[in-house]
């Protein structure tokens, strides 16, 4: 019988031999595939077993921190005065993250190669691995002056105010806003359902329309199609003059541009500071027409527009729109037809001119620290685009000053600053209400904070240029007054 | 060419100190790992480390002075091979109850009861050890051994003694007090009369039969045997859905019936009668149907989904898989996501927690336990010890192929205990008896045969 004894042995390892070849390709090979299922409840768990580090504004404030709790879930994310910060934190969801909490989403966890040194004497002193904090450079009082003001127009839209000088955004609120706790449990079930409630909420709560939609400009465009007049030749300036007649008959086209409700523009020929002060169409159709659309859109571009940018949240881009004939030219150059621009973008107009005519590249982190507070990171101020000449930015920055003192936006005057600024009301769809915008910056002579409003439906139909700075030049102010006071 | 003298056949030595190091070391390292277990867990050694320790290793002592005096002989690595599994097993049970959760896998979780069964399991062993001088006296009892399997096994359908636990009809006992899965030790029972009816028939069953083509075919006539035993596993299949037992009693006797034999045609055979079973199974019940699905393709949302489909499947392999070469450390890893983590996944447990290479280690020492009680059978002197260890050490090998095949979706999931490790009294109390027979026939075969008397009389030889 010892043979066939012999040759079961041989079975009997063979079996053997065979559950451990398995093993290994399960835990050695399949491992990783097997383990990132999202039906593997580990992932979950795992998510909240570092404790992640903080987002931070102007090193203060704490916009999200992770708490330490009993259970399964080690860590929680808590976010104070959630509902004020949301399009800039984001949220912390079982299965996702968006805004920083998903672009530094490394850094936070801990996870990142900077943090490499870290994890490495973490290791041997025994210390719980623990994420970076992210410093923001957000001004907590402008955000919160901001939100408020926004919040009591009681319309849908953004605000998004940049430090010209450094590109750092100082505040970025979209209105209707939600709150990030509600999206970061860990009850699945709860989470999912506020979301999809969220998602389908025709307002848009979870869409930030600073970055990540875009609007008709309306007259604040006006501001480019100056820049881009003033650039073609030299010689001109504030006072050059330009012909205004009442409609501004279109080539090729039966329609007309006239100004806004029809209203005569001065004289018939009126300096470029008259037609900005009160925002006559045709003069700026006009420009537009004579200078074509390459110059046209090749000045927006020289603003930044079209160029691939991510604050670290990827923005959307602003265009000029698509090669018409002249009468498409004429209305994109009142910031009409297909001209869609994201209120930072508009913003970015806005501190190009205040920085002398250099824009410098929008960004939200300020600095990384490791859980010891030592930097690991800081943000340098980087230009991002020229955009125009000194000369040609002092000439606007004057022109705008006028806006503000004598023009559509007196309600944006702030006493003993000189304010610069330009309104808009963008006509959207038939039976809408016009959308309200104010850019501006300030002070004129030393800026300290550039920045774009724009509300939804803001203005009224027919009510004048001055309905859509009425709605939105006191929200900047406001902003404004929380920056430099 | 020059005259060489025959080797000396190496004498067995006893061993018995190098089995006392062992069996401390295999009780040290259970130890190590509670205390690990605890301090991961709770920041501090668990309380009853003391008392386990103290039990476990009382009773391992009091084991090997049983095993000293009884069985002096005996394979010196099986005790300590089977403690360190069946200690891990205990550790891994502790861990779960141990989770801070509201999974069933973390509530019935019971160390205690299964330390208890442990103990009472070692002690079974001793007896064993201490009553069966001689494991041929089990050669008279084949077919009361026989008789006794098959009671055994439809004991659970008989009305007021059997049990329904968990939708399954195999338990005998009185509810609330005790419960017995009998099929475990009819298990036992039935390789003992297989090897028992194999020593006395295999001349008929190896021999009679003609050629066809390059195989031996047995004569119609005494298929008998096989197509019983077919039957009952059938039976088992049928009555208790008992998909592992019934696979475990089949391939076992077929496992037999070949050394026995030395006819491969059985196995052919066997085969091909499994294949019908299988088939026919798998036509008249979707279970069995839904389990064949899941091992082709666990992965799929509507199979992972389905009533008994491959949910708790794919937690084990997620459990393994996010141990990874090393583990996630005990107590430190989420084993109370699988379903029946302490039972039919604790080797899917354990891989979370230990790793491959505490995999490697585990089955490693399995296929050790499996080794020696071959080659026990393999220096055994009469068939009937031959048969018996050959069985029951293939009956082990076959039972961990099946299961831990089954979770590492080598093969479909039938679902057995993981010997020495899976929760339960019942699998426990049958196995430690298994390995005192094993044990017992070690020590038959190790032990030196007497010696012939050389000095009668100075008889002389010459040669003409």
């Amino acid at each position: 019988m010892n043979r066939t004894i012999k040759r079961a042995a041989v079975a009997c390892l063979a079996m053997f031999a065979l559950l451990m070849i398995n093993v290994n390709i399960l835990q050695g090979v399949r491992a990783s595939s097997l383990s990132d299922d999202a039906r593997n409840q580990r992932n979950f768990y795992e998510r909240y077993a570092v404790q992640r580090g903080r987002i931070t504004a102007g090193g203060k404030v704490i916009l999200a921190q992770s708490k330490e709790t009993k259970g399964d879930f080690k860590f929680l994310r808590e976010y104070p005065d959630g509902r004020v910060y949301a399009h800039v934190t984001g949220f912390f969801s079982p299965e996702s993250e968006s805004a920083i909490e998903r672009s530094e989403n490394k850094l936070l966890d801990g996870s990142s190669a900077d943090l490499l040194l870290q994890r490495g004497i973490d290791l041997f002193t025994g210390e719980p691995p623990r994420g970076a904090n992210v410093d923001l450079t957000i001004h907590p009082a402008a955000q919160k002056a901001a939100y408020d003001a926004l919040r009591e127009s009681g319309k849908r839209g953004a605000v998004v105010a940049l430090d010209p000088k450094t590109g750092g955004i100082l505040a970025m609120v979209s209105l209707p806003t939600y709150d990030p706790a509600e999206l970061s449990g860990t009850n699945k079930a709860e989470v999912f359902k506020r979301y999809d409630e969220l998602a389908k909420d025709k307002s848009q709560p979870l869409l930030n329309r600073t970055i990540a939609n875009t609007y008709p400009p309306g007259s604040t465009f006006k501001v480019v199609t100056a820049a881009a007049f003033l650039e073609d030749d030299s010689s001109r300036g504030a006072d050059t003059t330009v012909p205004a007649p009442q409609v501004l008959d279109l080539p090729n086209t039966s329609a007309d541009l006239p100004n806004y409700g029809g209203a005569a523009c001065g004289s018939g020929q009126v300096t470029l500071r008259f037609a900005l002060e009160r925002s006559c169409n045709t003069p700026f159709g006009k420009i537009g027409i004579d200078l074509g659309y390459e110059a046209m859109r090749e000045q927006l571009q020289k603003f930044g527009a079209g160029e691939p940018l991510a604050v670290p949240m990827s923005v959307v881009k602003s265009d000029f729109g698509p090669k018409e004939d002249a009468a498409a030219v004429a209305q994109a150059s009142i910031g009409q037809r297909s001209n869609q621009m994201t209120p930072l973008q508009m913003a970015m107009i806005a501190a190009g001119i205040a920085n002398d005519g250099v824009v410098m590249k929008p960004h939200l982190v300020n600095k990384i620290t490791d859980s010891n507070g030592d930097t690991i990171d800081e943000t340098d101020p980087e230009e991002f685009t020229e955009a125009v000449s000194k000369e040609t930015a002092d000439e606007l920055t004057d022109m705008m000053v006028s806006v503000v003192a004598n023009g559509t936006a007196n309600r944006a005057q702030i006493s003993g600053v000189q304010v610069a600024g330009k309104t808009g009301t963008a006509e959207t769809a038939q039976g809408q209400q016009p959308h309200a915008w104010f850019i501006s910056f300030a002070p004129a002579d030393e800026p300290r904070i550039a920045l774009a409003v724009m509300v939804e439906s803001g203005a009224v139909r027919g009510g004048g240029e001055a309905t859509g700075g009425g709605t939105a030049a006191p929200i900047a102010k406001a902003v404004m007054e929380a920056v430099l006071k | 060419m020059s005259e060489v003298a025959p080797a000396p056949v190496p004498m067995p030595a006893k061993r018995r100190m190098a089995q006392l190091v062992m069996l401390a070391f295999a009780v040290l390292i259970t130890m190590g790992a509670y205390a690990n277990v605890g301090l991961a867990m709770d920041g501090a050694i668990p309380s009853g480390m003391l008392t386990y320790g103290l039990s476990l290793g009382g009773l391992m002592l009091a084991a090997y002075l049983v095993l000293a005096k009884f069985a002096p002989w005996a394979d010196p690595l099986i005790l300590p091979l089977v403690t360190l599994v069946n200690g891990l097993g205990l550790v891994m049970i502790f861990r779960l109850s141990e989770t801070d959760s509201d999974l069933p896998s973390a509530t019935l979780a019971s160390p205690n009861t299964q330390l208890l069964w442990t103990l009472i399991g070692i002690v079974l062993f001793s007896l064993t050890l201490i009553f069966l001088r001689d494991h041929r006296a089990l050669q008279r009892l084949t077919y009361t051994a026989g008789a006794a399997g098959l009671f055994l096994l439809v004991s659970p359908l008989i009305p007021f003694l059997g049990q329904e636990i968990n939708g399954a009809r195999i338990w005998i006992g009185v509810p609330g007090v005790f419960s017995l899965q009998p099929a475990e030790f009819a298990k036992l029972a039935l390789v003992v009369f297989f090897a028992g009816y194999l020593v006395a028939k295999r001349d008929v069953l190896a021999l009679a039969g003609r050629r066809l083509l390059f195989i031996d075919l047995p004569r119609a006539r005494d298929l008998g045997p096989v197509l019983i035993t077919w039957g009952v596993s059938l039976g088992i299949l049928v009555l208790q859905k008992d998909l592992g037992s019934s696979l475990l009693l089949f391939g076992t006797f077929i496992a037999m019936l070949y050394i026995a034999t030395q006819r491969i045609s059985w196995v052919i055979i066997g085969i091909l009668l499994f294949l019908c079973g299988a088939v026919l199974a798998g036509m008249v019940f979707s279970h069995v149907q839904l389990r064949g699905a899941v091992y082709l393709d666990p992965g799929n949302p509507e199979l992972y989904n389905a009533i008994g489909g491959s949910e708790q499947l794919m937690q084990g392999l997620f459990a393994m898989a996010s141990g990874g070469v090393l583990g996630t450390g005990l107590g430190q890893g989420h084993p109370e996501l699988i379903p029946l983590a302490f039972s039919d996944f604790i080797f899917a447990a354990t891989g979370e927690e230990l790793g491959l290479t505490g995999l490697m280690a585990i089955l490693m020492i399995y296929a050790l336990i499996v080794q020696r009680g071959l080659r026990a059978s393999l220096a055994a002197r009469d068939p009937f010890t031959k048969l018996l260890s050959a069985g029951l050490s293939f009956l082990l090998a076959w039972q961990i192929f099946i299961i831990v095949g089954g979770v590492t979706n080598l093969i479909p999931l039938t679902g057995l205990v993981t010997p020495f490790m899976s929760q339960g009294g019942s699998a426990l109390l049958a196995n430690w008896i298994l390995i005192a027979l094993l044990v017992r026939m070690t020590d038959a075969a190790r032990r030196p045969p007497p010696q012939a008397i050389q000095n009668e009389g100075m008889t002389q030889v010459f040669q003409r």
